[in-house]
């Protein structure tokens, strides 16, 4: 026994509290602006601009609720929020998956220069093809339509990128198996290598849904009334100059805005973040 | 999940039916075959990616407005690119941008996931929620938190920053403060997105590698610069070119914040493209400025390739 051993177990607990300490800085860091959203959205409006400012309403009520549906079509937004990110969802993953097992799985010429394409259509920013877009859209008579909204999403390089990666790493022996008793390569997409990828399919799912219901840029070019926006280009209406809302207001409409995706995320968490690098054979 | 450019797709040889391996006519049907499961996609990234591409690149030589007559104009465009104070100013903001929110996003997010592999940490997974949760709330929502919470007058956190003696003033109305507090806006979102991604190829590690260490009497420290690290070269190259090539698209929580201000300090690129775009009819010009973000974004991710590739080849 030597002194450097009698030091060691000290020496770990304080790391130990460190890491402690410093994760419970970081997640209090990560949750005051969404603690702020939801309290304010239940405090009554002398509240919210009193001073000095509080966390914790010391009433509730639930008047910015009823307010928000009244400065805004809300009802409508929400509609539409969920059809415009569902649809490019389930477009995506659709169109994705089927481009990413070509890449995948099937041997076949020209597939590196067109995975070669792909990333590099990765690289391009979609606001830098915006304007050609609108004017495509305009020319099909989309603006404000949920054609216009979804149809130039409903594919998606770094989806397919992203399901190739997945689909590499899915052990080979899981389809040659199935290959070697003659069943067709769509067969095997179906029946073989989706069912391993669900982890894959929801994790580019979520991100998918998620960053289209928060997207803001996308509805505000292809949406010219308040009545085909999402809820997240409407409430940046009521923010500009000479949109005197209270806060409470904003925050109740920022409140539904986040709601429906932090249920979702907190329903399926542990799968979503768990399985990325996971896969179908343990 | 790694970025493998340089590993070929065509390096996987499906098992060699009876007859051996196709030439010819096989070779001709796994083509058609591909082929139908790449369509869909093909289709719409021609018509929504690759079209708008070639188009976008012909606006930027003329005076387009999207109504009317346009003339072809040569590179006036691209000269008033490199001339025009505003939009000078744009292109250094950005650049700003992204030195403020790449570093910060990344190095918290491949920290936070350090300490979450950590394993010691406990309530691992409430953590993890309350890490990733940000990643939720749309940048436009945190933008309208972050602005509340920064009020000068009725903001929370100004007011316990007040309580600290840190005197932040109106940080959106402030020329040196807004773009920092913007940039912090988008990290605050965004880091546990990288977060993920990089636990994900924490998890690829095998845990022999650690063990064998172990074994070996490495600290922990060692393990860490020695293994861990290494290990996640290709993650981090991942997670770095989305980072950066989110910073340069910066939009969002700016226009809801700062609307480009004050005086034009939070101005970026897509800013600018959207104002001379949708707002003016500067068509020709929005285009080309956006070929330019294109050309910045391209130029950083193939020295972001050149650099990983190599690094990855000196490893092998």
């Amino acid at each position: 026994m030597t002194a450097t051993d009698h030091r060691r177990p000290r020496r770990v607990h304080a790391a130990s509290v460190m890491l402690v300490l410093g994760m419970l800085l970081a997640a209090a860091a990560s949750l005051l602006p969404i603690a702020i959203i939801v309290f304010t959205a239940f405090k009554p409006i002398a509240e919210v601009n009193a001073y000095p400012p509080t966390l914790i309403p010391g009433e509730w009520t639930l008047e910015n609720f009823s307010r928000i549906f009244d400065e805004l079509p809300f009802a409508r937004l929400i509609l539409n929020s969920v059809v415009f990110a569902g649809g490019v969802t389930l477009f995506a993953l659709a169109f994705d998956s089927l481009a990413a097992y070509a890449l995948a799985r099937i041997d076949f010429r020209g597939s590196r220069v067109l995975l070669i394409a792909i990333i590099a259509s990765l690289m391009i920013p979609f606001q830098a093809t915006l304007i050609p877009i609108y004017q495509l859209v305009a020319d099909l008579g989309w603006v404000n339509t949920f054609a216009g909204l979804i149809a130039p999403r409903a594919a998606d390089a770094f989806g397919i990128f992203f399901l190739r990666q997945f689909f590499l790493s899915l052990p080979r022996d899981l389809d040659n198996a199935a290959r070697i008793d003659g069943a067709s390569e769509f067969r095997i997409f179906r029946s073989v290598i989706l069912p391993n990828a669900v982890p894959a399919l929801l994790t580019l799912g979520i991100f998918t849904f998620v960053n289209n219901w928060n997207d803001l840029l996308w509805p505000l070019v292809f949406t010219t009334e308040a009545e085909m926006g999402t809820i997240t280009s409407g409430l940046t209406l009521l923010t500009g100059p000479g949109g005197i809302i209270p806060q409470g207001v904003m925050m109740a409409g920022s409140l539904i805005a986040v709601l429906p995706l932090a249920v979702m995320f907190l329903m399926i968490q542990r799968r979503f973040i768990e399985s990325v690098a996971t896969t179908g054979m343990k | 999940m790694s970025i493998t450019l340089h590993k070929p797709a065509t390096r996987y040889r499906p098992p060699a039916p009876l007859g051996g391996r196709g030439a010819g006519p096989r070779r001709a049907r796994r083509s058609l075959l591909a082929l139908l499961f790449l369509a869909p996609a093909l289709v719409l990234l021609g018509a929504f990616v690759a079209w708008p591409m070639l188009s976008a690149f012909r606006l930027s030589f003329t005076d387009s407005s999207g109504f009317g007559r346009e003339s072809w104009v040569g590179f006036a465009n691209y000269a008033r690119v490199v001339t025009d104070p505003a939009v000078l100013r744009a292109l250094g903001n950005t650049a700003l941008y992204a030195a403020l929110f790449t570093p910060a996003a990344v190095i918290v997010a491949l920290v936070l996931a350090l300490a979450l592999n950590h394993p010691r940490l406990p309530l691992r997974g409430a953590f993890r929620t309350a890490l990733f949760l940000p990643f939720v709330v749309s940048l436009a929502v945190a933008a309208f938190a972050w602005s509340y919470l920064l009020d000068p007058q009725i903001g929370l956190l100004n007011y316990w920053l007040r309580g600290a003696g840190i005197q932040l003033g109106n940080v959106l109305q402030d020329p040196a403060l807004a773009m920092p507090t913007v940039a912090l806006v988008a990290v605050w979102k965004n880091f546990g997105f990288y977060m993920v991604i990089f636990l994900a190829g924490l998890q690829e590690i095998p845990a022999s590698l650690r063990e064998a260490a172990v074994v070996d009497g490495a600290s922990a420290w060692q393990r860490l610069v020695h293994i861990t690290l290494p290990m996640l070269s290709n993650t981090f190259a991942f997670v770095l070119i989305v980072a950066l090539i989110a910073a340069l698209q910066a939009f969002d929580q700016i226009y809801v914040m700062t609307g480009g201000g004050p005086f034009g300090s939070t101005q970026t690129i897509v800013m600018e493209i959207y104002e001379s775009g949708f707002r003016e009819l500067e068509l020709g010009f929005a285009s080309a400025l956006s070929y330019v973000l294109l050309a910045i974004t391209l130029l950083l991710s193939l020295v972001q390739f050149v650099f990983f590739g190599r690094r990855e080849q000196d490893m092998q």
